[in-house]
């Protein structure tokens, strides 16, 4: 922001006006004062369960945390020995990472494009009708698209996969062996794209729906067509926008928990073989899996790969508000 | 007490397999309230709250709490008086059973197989519905020594078998299961040379598939050509399943084979009258071996007339015909022979208050 064209200065009330300026303040009377007193409530609230559950994780997590790596070898199902805490959570935090950027990678484009057809290329009426179904897809309970990645896609990815994997092996992300029954984290992937694609097409949409007219008219009384009417108007508008609904469908991805319980085969390890089984596990998936049985030191551990996710997501979402704070300037959105 | 008893009588009115407990169970028949609380072994969780839903739509005013704490802390709190009842994976040792005796007074203690839960090795194989195999094969696969279905260990077993050269896929449980413990106390118990892990409720080796729960790894299974997994017997949809070699024979998993494993197991001798315990036999012919057994363990006598009432009702309506089998339906248990169940019963039935 710049001081020059500030407004002129308030001039400082008279004092032999007081009468009107009680009476600024009095509009504020009644409802009004009590309303303004449950917003403010309502957004300390928020404040306050951050807080709280911040405090939670880091005061439950703290004995696991400086417990001994031979203390938790014991108490800990599945925790290797001889390793540190660091080195525990460290596959988790990886496997969690892996399957929430390769959502993002699959759905990303896939949302753009849909946004884009939405705000600029379907009739009106048939976009109305997409946008519907679209939101329709993020009302999906996740624990139904856990069903339909176990029941539908994983037997119909399995032979896409072998193929990828018998023709393509030399890609990293494609190595390693196949798994028949394709509970792997491509398939997980591909879910968890599913899931925040109404996310990220619903934001990406509302900031393509806002570029300016007479900047899109100009492209075009330029002589663009509408591909570059797009490129040169739409996109760079609604970049941050993007960004931002990118973060937010990450969010969701790193979060999810019943799709990947239900779906993935889980093994800990660091590993970029996406279509081999045993070899990822997320950090919520891995919490909801081993909780029932867990109990004392256990129960911390867990907590902690919790602290650990909450901290990742925190990370994210610092992140994407930078990178939307950087952006703003030149998108044309102020 | 005449509301007592019309209530009584319409919960009688509403489910008539009510006369099935009261005849094995409880003389007075209706009139039972209060609050009966004990726990044990987490493997019965899920048979006792079809066990307390039975019992409890038949005595409206009667809870019963389980607590799942485990079989050890099961027995510990049966035998310091805080458990009225409790289940267990393992029978009382002989220390044990002294100390109950000790705290259960001059009736002594009763106890029975209750639960009898059968797991069942089922694979996905396309054409083939059965195959043989023995114990030392079944370890071998799911430690990843035998690799293809056309494995000569596997061929020997099935000779008329068309079997395919696919790699075999092992499906185990991702979560901490007792399905997983009981499947590998039975190969540790049969073949302790192959399978030298010590059983619990993680799957020991690595790098092998999994799903979470019985469906999962059903689902699992029926997803991927050339599958194999255990999962409860009850469960396993239209996966082909394997004829588990017992002495010279090979045997199918049904309920009663799996029951007749106690039948034929001998019982540990030298208790008193009450005390059905059983040493566990893997290899009589003609039974399905891979089973998890487990006990229900009350006292003859109680202190407390109602307490004593409450037991008494409850471990029949267990005993009774409709409480096996609606812990086969939810638990996908194998119900008692009814023999040994009615013999059971008599104990029950001997609990006195004094």
């Amino acid at each position: 922001m710049t001081t020059t064209d500030s407004p002129p200065a308030v001039p400082a009330p008279a004092p032999a006006r007081p009468r009107r300026r009680r009476s600024t303040g009095d509009t504020e009377r009644g409802f009004s004062r009590t309303f303004r007193w449950i917003t403010t409530g309502a957004g300390a609230l928020i404040l306050a369960t951050l807080a709280a559950v911040a405090l939670f994780l880091v005061a439950r997590a703290f004995p696991a945390v400086t417990a001994s790596p031979t203390e938790l070898a014991d108490a800990v199902p599945r925790y290797p020995d001889d390793t540190s805490f660091i080195a525990y959570v460290g596959p988790l935090v990886f496997g969690t990472l892996l399957a929430a950027v390769l959502a993002l990678l699959l759905a990303t484009p896939v949302a753009m494009g849909i946004a884009l057809f939405i705000s600029h290329y379907a009739p009106r009426r048939l976009a109305q009708v997409l946008g519907y179904l679209v939101d329709l897809l993020a009302a999906i309970p996740s624990v139904v698209y856990g069903l339909w990645g176990i029941a539908v896609l994983a037997p119909a990815a399995a032979p896409v996969w072998g193929w990828l994997n018998d023709y393509l092996g030399w890609f990293p992300l494609f190595a390693g062996e196949a798994s028949p029954t394709a509970r792997t984290l491509a398939t997980v992937a591909v879910v968890l794209a599913v899931m925040i694609l109404p996310i990220i097409t619903a934001v990406s949409r509302e900031v393509f729906l806002q570029t300016p007219r007479l900047h899109e008219e100009a492209a075009l009384a330029l002589g663009a067509t509408r591909w570059e009417m797009v490129r040169t108007a739409v996109l760079p508008f609604g970049r941050s926008g993007v960004i931002s609904a990118a973060m937010l469908g990450l969010g969701r991805a790193l979060g999810e928990t019943m799709a990947v319980l239900m779906i993935l085969s889980p093994g800990f390890l660091y590993s970029f073989k996406v279509f081999q089984a045993a070899q990822h596990q997320t950090i919520a998936a891995y919490i909801a899996l081993d909780f029932p049985e867990a109990s004392g030191l256990a129960v911390n551990a867990l907590i902690a790969t919790g602290l650990a996710l909450f901290v990742i997501t925190l990370a994210v979402n610092m992140a994407a508000r930078a990178v939307v704070a950087r952006r703003k300037d030149f998108s044309g959105a102020n | 007490m005449v509301g007592a008893l019309a209530l009584s009588l319409a919960a009688c009115g509403q489910n008539p397999g009510a006369d099935a407990a009261a005849d094995g169970a409880s003389a007075s028949a209706g009139d039972l309230s209060g609050e009966l609380s004990g726990g044990g072994a987490s493997s019965q969780e899920s048979a006792m709250e079809a066990w307390r839903a039975g019992f409890q739509g038949q005595y409206p005013d009667v809870t019963v709490n389980y607590d799942p704490v485990g079989s050890g802390g099961g027995r510990e709190n049966f035998i310091s008086g805080a458990f009225p009842f409790a289940g267990s994976d393992a029978a009382l040792d002989d220390d044990e059973l002294a100390d109950a005796e000790a705290q259960c007074g001059e009736g002594g203690v009763i106890e029975y197989p209750a639960y009898i839960s059968p797991v069942a090795v089922a694979f996905n194989l396309e054409g083939i519905d059965s195959l043989n195999m023995t114990p030392e094969t079944i370890a071998g696969i799911f430690k990843g020594d035998i690799t293809t279905w056309d494995d000569a260990a596997i061929a020997d077993d099935n000779p008329d078998a068309d079997l395919p050269s696919t790699d075999i896929t092992v499906v185990h449980r991702s979560d901490d299961s007792g399905t997983t413990e009981n499947f590998q106390e039975y190969l540790s118990t049969v073949v302790p040379d192959v399978w030298t892990y010590e059983p619990e409720g993680i799957w020991p080796v690595d790098g092998q598939e999994s799903a979470q729960g019985t469906s999962g790894v059903v689902s699992a299974a029926q997803a991927g050509e050339g599958t194999i997994t255990y999962a409860d017997a009850s469960q396993i949809a239209d996966l082909g399943t394997v004829a588990v070699g017992v002495g010279e024979e090979f045997v199918e998993y049904s309920p009663e084979a799996a029951a007749a494993v106690i039948e034929g197991s001998p019982r540990v001798e030298g208790t008193s009258e009450h005390v059905f315990a059983y040493d566990l036999a893997r290899d009589i012919e003609g039974t399905y071996p891979i089973v998890l057994v487990s006990y229900h363990l009350a006292c003859a006598t109680y202190e407390d007339a109602e307490q004593a009432e409450l037991v008494k009702g409850f471990l029949g309506y267990v005993l009774s015909e409709e409480g096996q089998k609606a812990a086969a339906d939810s638990a996908g248990s194998a119900p008692l022979p009814t023999a040994l169940a009615e013999e059971f019963a008599g104990a029950v039935d001997a609990i006195t208050a004094g």
